[in-house]
């Protein structure tokens, strides 16, 4: 019953993050990818891209302290950081990157300061939320995350 | 595990050699397949693996593009497709894609969340067997085991087509093969199979990569190697078996040596009695335009390894233009490559040309325009002038070459008309390409055209003005298609080219490609890794652009210049990365075609450089030397046009300029002189 409940909440934490649309498509591919072999996949992978994200959203950040901008660098930074984003589903981190990357086409400077300011946000707000998401999914247990419904 | 998983693999290989050759694909495929993903994100890495690994493949992963290199290298059979992402911090994903094809011709498949039409454009071009957009679904990874097969199929079907000694060989033994495969690949089989702990499996990859004919990439080292050994025989003793033993190069078929071998002896017959042979060794080699390029690819390639060679050896002749071009080529391939700046000869037109990075650059850059200059121009102001048809067509390519490739370009012309077009590829390659066009000239002649008219269009693009850049290169290109091959490798270059070369003139970037490929193969012999570029992008131009590139490469004295001499090589490969690539293309196996572009990149590039070198260059290279001018008469080169060409005035004009008193007008385009209207666009 408690482990319903908890199921159920798990569910439902999992729902309303794909509804408020942090989350896309993607991170269902990683959710089937996810088997008895690797019963922590998704986890595993979102703690790989916090990681490594954590050092481009540094380099950004120097970079646009520059004076004056490189507007090709920080689009290379950005298309990387973007292309992860993308692979693990962070939809609204995806569409802050794009926004930010027309601003670096344009060659707008406070654009982009702007907008990266709402990569970041986004960014962070999606990493709690994972990572509460995944803590309760963990304390459902292996057996009932394998069961989750997918959407 | 069975200890002799490799014997093993050898008796199950005849079971799928029986495979290969009905073309079956044994059950368990397409698991176990080896997949090598380079990317340098981690978090996509983890995820492509980990996708990879659920449709039951095998996967190597690697996040920097030189480390996936040394990987390769170091098995060379130990993978079956690349999956490759295209911004990396280390090395452009094209590039890699490029070396890749050229070294180990492996289907590539390029990934990115750029889905902007110019990228995957890109992509194709440089021979990326598919582009997969990020993120990546799994769906879309469970199918790429379609691009191994195809590749297999098409490599076998060009082995089959080129060998046409051998086919009988082949056929009967197919086993044969598959062990000499086997027993190559036995080494990362039993590695691979070991570590997959079981036989089944074992077995799999072994008919994997018995299905997997490897190609054999006639390297300058491996075809000196096998001249060597000729030599030692003597050309009449020399049969496959005992210089295979000779040679003594693990893992090469006999099959591989009579199928170059044959070449070989077309080559140095072309060598010989360029003008009389023509016809003959051109129908030989060109047979009809339906003969597959195939074969003449693999002549082609052949050719351009030994012309490569050959050049060096015989070539008093050719000394000069070697020496000149070769100086540059030689400096950077090793090869005699003559002139083959393949950059050049891509960048014929423009720097954009440049194919193949900057590889090329250093070929030809640095190196005397003029390589031209020394060779003979033996293509007759006639002949020139037919190149400077083709020439036009192409793009005016050679034309700006005319300082180098004052021969190839009248190559070209006469590819265009597919007379010697070969022989103009021959002749500004001069001392390079064999000068088999007497041969060639007709199956040169509509490569030729193909990369003549790039070259000219790309020559005319870089300024010459000849204007023959109008010349709808496409037209005449595709005229001589590929058939042709046969010696002009040149010529079925510019078949392919044709497509490419056409937008080459026009467009410089696709030059580039086409450069790229004719890179490849102007390096002749040396550069292979010209090639990379170019069979990617093409598949089908492939022979084409081979082709055409070298054309283009010779005419376009290309700034870059380094091309041509890379053609030969890179042509040679081409035909076979491309095949790989593309699948398809092989048959075109613009090998022969890549020897002469080589050879007419080189002398291309040296004329666009310096608008004197044109003179001497562009005469050798493109027909629109015709101008006679410039045609340097790099005495045995231009003979072996004579005949196809004609124009005596042309001839000598051609070789009058070696040194650069090209008339910058005329020679420029090359075509000027000729009639280049005449080319059947």
């Amino acid at each position: 019953m408690e482990r319903n409940q908890m199921h159920r909440q798990v569910s439902v934490m999992r729902q309303s993050l794909f509804d408020q649309g942090y989350l896309d498509e993607q991170f269902i591919q990683l959710e089937e990818l996810q088997d008895d072999a690797n019963p922590n996949f998704v986890e595993e992978v979102v703690t790989l891209y916090y990681r490594d994200s954590s050092r481009l959203i540094l380099s950004i950040d120097q970079a646009l302290e520059r004076n004056p901008l490189d507007f090709n660098k920080l689009d290379t930074y950005m298309h990387q950081f973007k292309g992860s984003s993308t692979s693990i589903g962070a939809k609204k981190v995806k569409a802050e990157c794009t926004q930010f990357r027309e601003y670096c086409k344009a060659g707008n400077g406070e654009g982009c300061m702007r907008t990266f300011q709402q990569v970041k946000k986004e960014y962070t707000i999606l990493k709690r939320k994972l990572e509460a998401y995944f803590q309760q999914a963990r304390q459902v247990g292996p057996s009932e995350t394998a069961c989750r419904p997918r959407n | 595990m069975n200890p002799s998983i490799g014997k093993g693999s050898m008796s199950t290989a005849s079971s799928s050699v029986a495979w290969k050759a009905a073309d079956v694909v044994p059950e368990q495929f397409p698991a176990g397949l080896r997949v090598l993903v380079v990317d340098d994100d981690p978090t996509c890495l983890v995820i492509l693996e980990k996708m990879l690994r659920t449709c039951l493949y095998e996967v190597t992963k690697c996040n920097r593009a030189e480390i996936a290199l040394s990987l390769l290298r170091e098995n060379k059979n130990g993978f079956d497709i690349v999956i490759s992402d295209v911004h990396m911090p280390d090395m452009d994903g094209f590039k890699l894609l490029e070396r890749i094809g050229l070294e180990m011709d492996l289907p590539v498949i390029m990934m990115s969340a750029d889905d902007g039409k110019n990228v995957v454009m890109k992509g194709v071009t440089h021979g990326a067997c598919d582009y997969l957009i990020k993120p990546v679904r799994i769906e879309a990874l469970r199918n790429i085991w379609q691009h191994v097969v195809r590749k297999r199929k098409n490599e076998w079907k060009d082995v089959e087509q080129s060998g046409s000694v051998e086919d009988g060989d082949r056929q009967q033994k197919p086993s044969e093969d598959v062990d000499y495969s086997s027993s190559a690949n036995e080494g990362n089989w039993k590695s691979s199979k070991k570590r997959k702990d079981e036989e089944e499996d074992a077995e799999e990859r072994d008919d994997t990569s018995t299905l997997k004919k490897p190609r054999v990439v006639w390297s300058v080292e491996l075809h000196q190697q096998f001249v060597a050994a000729v030599n030692q025989l003597g050309i009449d003793k020399a049969v496959p078996k005992k210089i295979l033993e000779l040679m003594n190069v693990p893992g090469l078929t006999r099959e591989n040596v009579a199928s170059h071998l044959q070449k070989y002896r077309l080559y140095l017959r072309r060598l010989s009695g360029v003008s009389q042979h023509q016809n003959g060794l051109n129908n030989s080699f060109m047979s009809p335009q339906e003969a597959p390029f195939g074969p003449m690819s693999s002549l082609g390639g052949l050719d351009l390894q030994t012309l490569g060679v050959s050049c060096q050896l015989p070539a008093q002749s050719l000394a000069t233009l070697q020496a000149a071009g070769l100086g540059r080529s030689t400096t950077k391939s090793g090869i005699q490559m003559p002139l083959v700046d393949q950059r050049n000869i891509f960048s014929f037109e423009n720097p954009k040309l440049r194919f193949g990075e900057g590889q090329q650059q250093h070929l030809s850059n640095s190196k005397p325009i003029n390589l031209l200059h020394g060779i003979p121009t033996t293509m007759e102001p006639k002949q020139l002038a037919t190149l400077h048809q083709s020439a036009q067509s192409l793009g005016s390519l050679n034309m700006q070459v005319n300082a180098h490739g004052g021969q190839s370009s009248s190559l070209l012309m006469q590819m265009a008309q597919p007379q010697s077009r070969g022989q103009i590829l021959n002749e500004s390659t001069g001392s390079h390409v064999p000068r088999h066009p007497s041969s060639i000239g007709q199956p040169i002649m509509s490569n030729g055209i193909a990369g003549g008219v790039i070259g000219r269009n790309g020559i005319s693009d870089n300024g010459r003005g000849t204007g023959y850049n109008q010349v709808p290169p496409t037209s005449s290109m595709l005229s001589f298609p590929m058939n042709h091959t046969t010696e002009l490798t040149v010529n079925s270059f510019p078949l392919g080219s044709t497509p490419g070369i056409s937008s080459v003139a026009s467009k410089g970037s696709f030059h580039e490609e086409v450069s790229s490929e004719m890179k490849g193969s102007t390096g002749f012999l040396a550069s292979y890794d010209i090639f990379n570029d170019l069979h990617q992008h093409k598949t089908q131009d492939w022979e084409l652009q081979n082709v055409g590139l070298h054309f283009d490469a010779s005419q376009n004295a290309n700034p870059i210049q380094g091309n041509l001499e890379v053609s030969p090589s890179v042509l040679v490969h081409q035909g076979y990365s491309s095949s790989q690539r593309n699948g398809q293309n092989r048959n075109a196996s613009p090998l022969g075609r890549g020897m002469f572009s080589g050879l007419d990149g080189t002398e291309q590039r040296n004329t666009q450089n310096a608008g004197q070198h044109l003179n001497n260059n562009l005469l050798i290279d493109n027909s629109v030397r015709v101008k006679a001018e410039r045609i340097p008469d790099a005495s045995s080169q231009t003979t072996l046009f004579p005949e196809h060409f004609g124009q005596e005035d042309l001839m000598s004009a051609l070789l009058k300029q070696q040194q650069g008193g090209i008339e910058p007008a005329e020679t420029e385009f090359d075509f000027d002189g000729y009639s280049m209207d005449n080319i059947p666009v």
